[in-house]
Order: C-alpha cells, then structure tokens, then sequence
C-alpha cells in the first residue's frame, strides 16, 4: 500500500501519491454538490415550512393535494407492477431466446431513457391520443397518464434482471428439470427466487420514478383536478400561480416517498446482496 | 441504463436447452413480450415520424427553418454544452473521491450523487426558483448586481446540471475502484507529478467510462424538460429549449411544428443509444 512504496523514496518525506483523489478534490466536489444539489433541496424543505405549520398541513391536506397523491402513488404502483411482469418477461426473452434482431431489441429498450420526457408524452398521443389510428382514445384519463408512464418507466425492470438472468446457473434448471419439475415450478421456485433482490431494485427505481414524472404526462393528463392532476403537476400549477409554499409543501411529501421507497431499497439491496454471494 | 459494469461471461454455447420441447411456450413469451414492445414502444415511436412527415417534406422543412426552431436548437445545444463540460470535470473529481473514500462519508457522498435521480424535474425547477429567484436566498443580492438566473440563461444550465449530474460520476467511480491505486502510487514515486500521473495513468483507465457518462450527460441534457420548463419562464426565442419549443407548438395547435422539432430530439436520442451500445464494452454485453 501507499506505505510500502512510499518507503522507497526515503528522506523525501510522506509521498502524497493520490494526487487528484486527495483533500482538495474531496473539497471541490463537496463545493459542487452542495452548491447544485443540496443547498436548493434545502431550500425547498425551508419554503415548506416557512410560512408555519399550518400552511404546510393545509397546503398537503387540501383534498385537491389528497386527491393528486393518492392518484399518484396508486397509478405509480399500477404502473411499477405491470412493468415488472413484462420487464422480466422481456429480459427472459432477450437473454434465453435466440432470434435475428436481438440486439436490436436490446438497444431499443433503452429508447425512453434517452427520449425526451415531453417527446415520449407526445410519441403516446401520436397513438393513443384524439387522431389516434388505432380508434384509441385516452387523452386526458388516467389510462393516458398510466400509458406515458409504461413508456417512460419501461427500462428499469429489464435492466435490472437481464444481468443476473445472464449468470443464473442453468445447471440447477436442468436438475429440476430432470427431477420432474415443471416449466413453471422451476420458474417459481429456481429462477424467481434468484432474481427477487434484482427486481426489486427495478420496481424501486421505476416507482420513484413514476412518482416525479412530468414531462411525458403534462400534455397526455389534461391535469383536471380531482381526475388527472398528478402531484408533479400540481406542484408546477402552484409555481406558475405564485404559490412557492404550497409548491414547496407538496414536493416535501413527495420527496419523502421518494426518500423512503429509495433507502428501503439500498437496505434490502445490501440484504439481498449478501444472500446472493 | 446499462447493466451495471459487472462482466459477464458469453451467452451459453447451447442457446435453448429443450426449447423444441417448449416451442409454444417460447413462441408465446416471444409474442407477447413483443406484442407489447411494439404497443408501448416502437409503434408509438413510428408515430412521431409520421405525424411530421403526415403532410408531406415541406411543411417539415419549413418547420426546421423556423426562426423559433432554430433558436431553440442553438440554446439547446449551448446549455448541453456548458452541463456536458461541467458534469464532466466535476463528475471525475466526484468519483474520483468516491472510488477512495469507504464507510459513512463515502456512502453519503453516494447517495448524494445519486439524489438527482430521485427528484422530480419540477422540485428541481423549484429548487432553483427557491435559491436563485428574485426572491431567493442568493437571487436577490444577484439581482441588484444586474444578474439574472432565473427566467435567463444560467437558471436553465444550472437546472440541467442538477439533473444530469450523476451519470459521469456513477459511470467512472466503478472503473477507478477497479484499477486501484498501486499504479498511480508508482508513478508517483518515480516521480511524476500527479498531473502526468492522471494523465498518463488514470485517464487512459477511465476514458471509456467518461465517454460513456458524457453520451448519458448528453442524452439528458438534450431532453431535460421539467426543470427547465419551471427555470426558463417559457420566453419565446429568448429561453425556449428544443424540448419546450414542442410544447410550446403543440399547445399553438402546430402538430407538424411539434412533430418535426420532436423528430429531431427523437434522432438525436437513437444516436446517444447507438452510441451507447457500439462503446459499451462487449463483455458486459453478450
């Protein structure tokens, strides 16, 4: 280690070999982070409160506020689950099935972290909005809102399971298999279990991430309040009418949903990682 | 995002063991996960290009030739610019922090860097409202310097910093923990100074990392629509991104202005996947 070698240069003194990684680094980076990412969230948690107690509750209880929240986390939910069914099927077929394309595929999963959030919000009116060719029309319902979120919360789950899908051991498969077990009792009872910390990280990530959605939902929502106003636009409502406190105060909560789900994850992560090795 | 670093070994040689057994079982998956690929995904994709090009190419070029349009391209392009730079330099230092410091600090400082991705675009917007408005914590004594964040240029490049942060960071910290550090102490104790070493050492180590963080920067900065719609005040052909530019013709009722500005932010992010997956490197992919 750095003490070994630093023994080599005698009469020179301590050698400070990190160079780039020492005090100074740790400074600046500490410097850019605070400034651009926690002294603005502090400002955020400030402005919630700063107005008293009672602005910040009835600025959250109002059942406008209620009523956006429950849409949220229930729609947010909805959408997680269903991603995660079809991000473990997708992975399955892109890492066990072999067909002219896959890596084609494969890249195009990626597709809605690179699109623009107001571009996939716009791809999914093309579609499922007024002129939509299919007869579709969801514009301004809570399916529209669900369907831009499918879109845009699509990759996590696959991205999650496909490497661990890759190192799954298929030897035990082929044991179970040669044991009598059945297609779906080997799915249930080998792979399920070995993918489970993996899926949860998914489902975790694209959770947080419908949550804060905005971009890909503002034009497809039609943000009527009580039937498709989701908390983010709430929030962007309050900015624009010059409500900083209520806007502060309903971010707070979703802030902390977000907090919570995220830490849970990294918690059960650390669980599910010392099983798995 | 990609799979997280970790190498994998190749595809199994035997591809799919008893899979004539279970031919229409695989056929049904492969349908259906399809099936819905094409419903969420590429069909929806296909529209974009067929709603600007519904008219024919010459609406589509007007709308590229529009004095807005192109406006919007260009402090797209500069704000991508200046946060690609900045996340760049500050993302390597970030690792390189990270990639050394273990324990408390070191998962603090983790945390931290990833905390971007779990904020909601429109709290990032309010965050910097809150800071740098005219009535914010710094913005006012700014404002009576004559400077303007927000509703002006600094505000949009500051939101899109925020937001793209940690790709950079999170793409090379890995790669630094991987090499370690007995290289870069070598060098120094033959007496390079520690910018050779980083030049020498560290950055041909890291350099596939930090271009692929800068695709993801990019990707991101491009597309950055929540924080900058909440930070920019929406002044047209002053602070209009491309993303708002189309929404800004959606709401006019312009569908072939929207749709053909939304192309173009639409190639742009194939490119940034392409890209992504030609320098990906191919063990981590099979």
């Amino acid at each position: 280690m750095s003490g070994r070698l630093a023994a080599l240069r005698p009469g020179l003194g301590p050698l400070r070999p990190r160079g780039f990684g020492g005090p100074l680094t740790l400074g600046l980076g500490t410097c850019f982070l605070s400034l651009i990412v926690l002294i603005p969230l502090a400002a955020v948690i400030w402005r919630s409160q700063s107005d008293g107690a009672d602005t910040f509750w009835a600025a959250i209880s109002s059942p406008r506020a209620v009523s956006a929240l429950q849409l949220t986390v229930g729609i947010s939910l909805a959408v997680a689950l269903i991603n995660t069914v079809m991000g473990i099927l997708i992975a399955w077929v892109l890492v066990r099935d072999r067909f002219p394309g896959r890596r084609l595929v494969d890249a195009l999963i990626d597709m809605p972290f690179a699109l623009p959030t107001i571009v996939a919000g716009l791809t999914m009116i093309a579609l499922y909005g007024p002129r939509s060719p299919l007869g579709v029309d969801v514009a301004y319902t809570r399916a529209g809102i669900a369907l831009a979120l499918l879109f845009v919360t699509l990759p996590f789950v696959v991205r999650a399971v496909q490497p661990v899908l890759m190192e799954l051991d298929r030897e035990v498969e082929d044991a179970a298999a040669s044991l009598g077990a059945k297609p779906r009792t080997i799915f249930l009872r080998v792979i399920l279990p070995n993918l489970r910390p993996a899926v949860l990280t998914g489902v975790g990530l694209a959770f947080s991430r419908a949550l804060g959605e905005f971009g890909s939902v503002v034009l497809i929502a039609g943000n009527v309040p009580f039937k498709t106003e989701l908390s983010s636009v709430l929030i962007f409502g309050h900015i624009e009418s010059g409500n900083p406190a209520g806007a502060a105060a309903v971010s707070v909560v979703l802030l902390a949903i977000s907090l919570v789900v995220l830490v849970g994850l990294s918690i059960g992560e650390r669980m599910g990682g010392d099983r798995a090795r | 995002m990609p799979a997280n670093g970790g190498g994998h070994a190749a595809a199994p040689p035997l591809a799919a063991v008893g899979g004539g057994r279970r031919g229409a079982g695989r056929w049904a998956l492969r349908g259906a996960a399809f099936g819905y690929l094409a419903l969420i995904l590429v069909v929806p994709l296909g529209m974009v290009g067929w709603r600007a090009f519904g008219d024919g190419v010459g609406p589509v070029l007007d709308a590229l030739d529009n004095r807005f349009f192109l406006h919007a391209l260009w402090l797209t392009a500069i704000i991508t610019l200046i946060t690609v730079v900045a996340n760049t330099i500050f993302g390597v230092a970030i690792a390189m922090v990270l990639a050394r410091r273990r324990g408390v600090g070191g998962a603090i400082l983790s945390a931290l860097v990833t905390l971007p991705l779990a904020v909601s675009p429109v709290i990032v917007g309010l965050a910097l409202v809150l800071v740098w408005g005219r009535q914010g914590w710094f913005g006012g004594a700014l404002a009576d310097q004559g400077i303007q964040v927000i509703f002006a240029l600094p505000g949009m490049v500051l939101a899109s910093i925020f937001i793209s942060l940690p790709f950079v960071a999170r793409e090379v910290a890995p790669l630094l923990r991987e090499i370690g550090t007995e290289q870069q102490e070598a060098a120094a104790t033959l007496g390079a100074s520690p910018l050779q070493t980083f030049r020498r050492i560290t950055l041909p180590a890291i350099r596939w990392g930090i271009a692929y963080g800068v695709v993801l920067t990019t990707a991101r900065a491009l597309g950055e629509y929540g924080a900058v719609a909440v930070v920019s005040g929406h002044l047209l052909g002053r602070t209009e991104t491309l993303t708002l530019h189309v929404e800004d013709r959606f709401q006019a009722f312009d569908i072939v202005g929207a749709y053909t500005a939304a192309l173009v932010l639409a190639f742009l992010a194939l490119l940034a996947v392409v890209t992504m997956h030609l320098t990906r490197p191919k063990e981590s992919r099979s």
